[in-house]
């Protein structure tokens, strides 16, 4: 399995080429546009979000967080359109519940919590997406790398999947 | 497939568990006098005197049925591990330390030294004045004596050797572990398989349960000595916490016959990987708050979200480990 890690991310020995990998879940109905709405009147922002387009934030279930980090993310960031501009009426109300779990959840991880970013950007707040893309750029800099592989390795768990068959 | 007597061989052992799967295996009640006819045992240190020594001296995939409960903690257990994958024709993880490490996986929210730290430093019962910690190798005048090493972390079966079938539940449901032996005794279906499921259903505690669903919202999270939940009505929409949505079926709801909230034991559904995140995203749906006030005042009410939800499976979820 290709690890995020192991494309743009620096390694231990040559810490200087890291740059934060942040993965974004973006619902297509107002963040995705507001994100668009930031770069269509030129706002700057860092280009550490890879942004994954999703129709609902209600959308994003916690396992695609999980994997995110599983496979190296350093960050995540999920945004949605605000409580009662859900395109689909309730999507984002799943949204708001799920994501304080999984806050709690990284929390008893050891994640730090600046690595998970829950917010909502409606399709005119260019300007809180690129101000929040920025920040939490900077924060998770600040941070450094979370390279989960790695400790998964180092903790010698992970590796199931990669044993030939009947260890013939 | 019989060997020379006509009998099936059987081997059954216990790893970083509780003993609790070589009881259940008991608990098929008369048909153990049905497995006896048809097979013998070659190797089941709980209940007979076998030495590892007894094993090595079989020749290679000797073992017909192999049962190996537990997770792997320490090195001793990955050796036997191997040398059971080795001697046997079809190795089963045999209930939820095995096939998803289970309880002792917990453990993997802690480091090695903080578990060594609590438990031969600063726990209230332990006196420790010269701070000793098991070595895996320590001279003494009599030689050097070695102990097995202790791991970073607790391993599922299948992180240290190719498994045939896992048999999940804690412990596996007698029925279950009838059908599954009944299937793989009588060439059902082969020796060998990539980790099967078995002893399972393709469907969640819920599709089993025969409480009514009424469709109404979680308002409040209770525990379960708190209340006395109503007979008949779904425990999660009372408000007890119950892994039914995210946990696979097999055991036909038994906690739940009991008024007992369902605890995951079975591990993940089909349809997902990792439990715990499977269950956040059920509960998405199913709490009573429209403002995100009140859904935050709700999420703070449940105990501890990795502890409930990936009880038995943190070891076979993404994350595995904490930091």
């Amino acid at each position: 399995m290709a690890e995020i890690a192991s494309t743009a991310q620096g390694t231990a020995e040559s810490p200087a080429l890291w740059e934060p990998r942040i993965v974004g879940f973006l619902c297509y109905w107002c963040s995705y546009t507001g994100a668009d709405s930031a770069g269509t009147a030129r706002m700057k922002y860092p280009p550490n979000v890879d942004i994954v387009k999703l129709m609902c934030s209600g959308r994003v279930d916690p396992e695609l967080i999980a994997t995110a980090f599983a496979h190296g993310a350093d960050g995540v960031v999920v945004l949605g359109c605000h409580i009662g501009d859900c395109h689909y009426i309730s999507g984002n109300h799943k949204t708001m519940v799920r994501m304080p779990l999984v806050r709690r959840m990284l929390a008893d991880l050891g994640i730090e919590p600046a690595r998970f970013r829950h917010e909502w950007v409606s399709a005119a707040e260019g300007e809180k997406f690129s101000k929040l893309v920025t920040q939490m750029t900077a924060e998770v800099r600040e941070l450094g790398p979370l390279n989960w592989p790695a400790l998964l390795h180092e903790r010698g768990v992970g590796h199931g999947a990669d044993l030939p068959p009947w260890g013939e | 497939m019989p060997s020379a007597n006509g009998k099936l061989k059987v081997g059954m052992y216990w790893a970083a568990s509780c003993g609790g799967c070589d009881i259940s295996l008991l608990e098929i009640g008369p048909r153990l006098l049905e497995l006896l006819q048809i097979a013998e045992v070659v190797f089941w240190p709980c209940a007979a005197d076998f030495k590892y020594a007894n094993v090595v001296g079989y020749p290679d995939a000797f073992i017909d049925l192999c049962f190996f409960n537990g997770g792997v903690r320490n090195s001793e257990q990955e050796e036997v591990a191997r040398l059971l994958r080795k001697k046997s024709k079809s190795l089963i993880a045999y209930g939820a330390c095995a096939s998803g490490g289970g309880i002792p996986a917990l453990a993997n929210l802690k480091s090695r030294d903080a578990i060594f730290d609590a438990a031969y430093h600063h726990n209230p019962s332990t006196q420790n004045p010269e701070g000793t910690e098991p070595q895996p190798l320590v001279e003494t005048p009599l030689g050097e004596l070695e102990i097995p090493e202790f791991y970073p972390a607790v391993l599922r079966l299948r992180d240290v050797v190719p498994v045939d079938y896992e048999l999940p539940g804690c412990p596996p449901q007698a029925d279950r572990v009838w059908e599954a032996v009944q299937a793989v005794a009588g060439g059902a279906v082969p020796l060998r398989n990539a980790g099967l499921k078995v002893g399972c259903t393709d469907k969640t505690v819920c599709d089993e349960c025969s409480r009514e669903k009424k469709q109404a919202k979680i308002a409040r999270f209770k525990r379960h000595h708190q209340v006395r939940p109503e007979p008949g009505w779904c425990l999660l929409e009372q408000g007890l916490l119950c892994m039914g949505p995210a946990t696979r079926g097999g055991c036909g709801a038994l906690c739940l016959k009991a008024d007992m909230p369902c605890e995951g034991c079975y591990g993940p559904p089909p349809s997902a990987e990792d439990q715990a995140t499977s269950m956040m995203g059920a509960l998405g749906a199913l709490l009573d708050a429209t403002t995100e006030e009140r859904a935050r005042e709700l999420v703070a009410e449940i105990p501890d979200p990795v502890g409930g939800f990936a009880r038995f499976s943190l070891a076979s979820g993404y994350l595995k480990v904490a930091k």
